[in-house]
């Protein structure tokens, strides 16, 4: 096992992709960074806290990109944005065979607000146009700051959601929900009630995500690899019969959890016996259960091809 | 501007669009063309309820009009910030929403944006900003947080944002700024209809809004950007 949670986005990328093949598109050494940031006085990268680029995965042209949560979270700026419009409109223009999104944000970096905020709708239209063009697009979640804001939303707009438990995905933060409607509404310290609201597991076990993975980089690659070929099979273009399935399904979610507040109560509703003991449950076991009372709208994708083991201990 | 009046200014030629909890739906004549009209008003913050309303107004248009231009009234404070709506994805809510609007246009539909009172981040990403093309009253607010908040966050002093703010839009909340780094594609100040009409005739499919900013002296970096990454070349000076 090889932890994908603590990683930074340039040890994730050789991690993920086949190794040496990755090409950066506008590297460091370019030195094109925020004029904003600087204007401020506040701290600049060279990459603006994103790697996007070309490389191989499992021998196909996949373009990709990572953000960098370690630089102000992972938000989206004027650079940043603009950076991963370029990589998915030059995955169209060069027929990729998959675009990987290794995200991890806060959302619209608010030091340059206006500009990120338009950036990541700009963001959002880009990976729609490259679904348009047969292209399937997958978004891995699983680095220590989540994926929020206006990249929670942009990441659904993908073909493919891939989690670790590990990983968060919402809109708002805690923190921005306790500061608005007080800590009765949200009690951001209360670790365990945000990872029951955000975490992976919650999301797989409402739909919001299609694949759950241990947190291991080999992990995050194989469930990459199959989602690449479940949505080349399937088509990755957005189509009405989806849209109307996700619209009953989003119907559904909300009629069935009406009045309730606790996420192990929603998983109750699932039909889960034991709500309080999912938390604790290992990957193998989750995933049993979670076959029998997830909700997705998609038929279920074959379980991730597992490489044919060794039988030394059978 | 409350919405009543405004679609009096904008529907000289009549339309059924009634309230129903702060959301907006109906049709209206535009120059003898028929336009669905989706929308919030009451600043209402968008939640769950209020974005799947929305989606499911569009794909009932995408059903039984096909073709048929489709406007949307933008009047929010932003995404609703309850830990119910987090549970329950509101984010999938959003992007359910800006899917089916994206759809849309793809299957043919023109999709104007029109802030007519207020827009903040969350309620305004996946509703005019994803239209086709959006616009804006001339007394609109748009932002993502004011000053104050901006200055808490970045511990930048607010007289020192107030400053930059004066030639820098990105800093900065309101319609004027929007317009200058290509969010928004117009501001509407006389003849409504006229100018709806107008961006009805004009409109079209492809995301310019990164030229669009180039060319207005908003966004300078944002086009060059993605057309280095784009084309392979260096970033040229702006």
């Amino acid at each position: 096992m090889s932890s994908y949670l603590e990683l930074t986005a340039r040890q994730r990328i050789p991690a993920i992709f086949d190794s040496g093949s990755f090409e950066e598109f506008l590297p460091p050494s370019s030195r094109v960074a925020s004029p904003h940031l600087a204007q401020l006085d506040a701290p600049v990268s060279f990459d603006d806290g994103v790697v996007v680029g070309r490389g191989l995965l499992g021998g196909q042209v996949v373009f990709g990109a990572a953000q960098e949560g370690g630089f102000m979270g992972g938000a989206v700026g004027e650079v940043h944005g603009a950076k991963l419009v370029g990589m998915l409109r030059r995955a169209v223009d060069e027929g990729a065979q998959a675009v990987l999104l290794l995200l991890e944000s806060g959302g619209v970096r608010l030091h340059e607000a206006n500009a990120g905020l338009i950036a990541v709708s700009e963001v959002m239209r880009a990976m729609l146009d490259a679904r348009e063009a047969g292209i399937p697009v997958i978004a891995v979640i699983g680095g220590s700051n989540g994926c929020f804001g206006g990249m929670g939303i942009s990441a659904r707009c993908a073909n493919t959601v891939i989690m670790s438990e590990e990983g968060r995905l919402a809109m708002s933060g805690p923190e921005v929900i306790e500061t608005a409607n007080g800590v009765e509404e949200f009690d951001s310290r209360d670790r365990a009630l945000v990872w029951r609201t955000t975490g992976g597991k919650h999301r797989y076990l409402l739909g919001d995500c299609q694949v759950l993975v241990p947190d291991d980089t080999a992990a995050f690659r194989a469930a990459a690899l199959q989602a690449i070929a479940d949505v080349a099979a399937g088509g990755a273009q957005l189509t009405l019969e989806d849209l109307l399935a996700e619209q009953g399904m989003l119907a559904r979610r909300l009629a069935d959890t009406e009045g309730l507040a606790e996420p192990m109560d929603v998983w109750k509703g699932l039909g889960i016996p034991d709500p309080a003991g999912v938390p604790m449950l290992e990957a193998e076991a989750f995933m049993a259960l979670a076959a029998r009372h997830r909700l997705d709208y998609r038929p279920a994708p074959q379980a991730a091809a597992q490489p044919a083991t060794p039988t030394g201990e059978q | 501007m409350d919405w009543q009046t405004l679609a009096t200014q904008l529907f000289p030629g009549g339309h059924d669009i009634t309230e129903r909890d702060n959301f907006l739906s109906g049709s209206a004549q535009v120059d003898a063309q028929a336009v669905d009209v989706i929308g919030t008003t009451g600043h209402v913050p968008i939640g769950i309820e209020i974005a799947l309303a929305q989606a499911q107004a569009i794909l009932k248009t995408v059903q039984t009009n096909p073709g048929r231009p489709i406007l949307i009234l933008v009047d929010t404070q932003g995404q609703r910030l309850r830990h119910r709506d987090e549970m329950l994805g509101i984010n999938s809510y959003m992007a359910h929403l800006g899917k089916c609007v994206d759809l849309a246009r793809r299957k043919g539909h023109t999709v104007i944006g029109l802030v007519y009172d207020q827009a903040l981040s969350g309620g305004f990403i996946t509703s005019g900003l994803i239209a086709s093309a959006c616009f804006a009253l001339p007394q609109a607010t748009i932002r993502v947080m004011g000053l104050p908040a901006m200055a808490r966050i970045t511990k930048v002093p607010e007289e020192r944002l107030s400053e930059l703010a004066r030639d820098n839009p990105v800093f900065a909340p309101g319609p004027e700024n929007y317009l200058r780094m290509g969010g928004l594609h117009g501001i509407w100040e006389h003849d409504l209809a006229g100018e709806l009409a107008r961006a009805l005739r004009e409109c079209g499919a492809e995301d310019e809004r990164m030229a669009l900013g180039h060319a207005r002296g908003g966004r300078m970096l944002a086009h060059p950007v993605a057309q280095a990454v784009r084309t392979g070349s260096d970033v040229r000076p702006a």
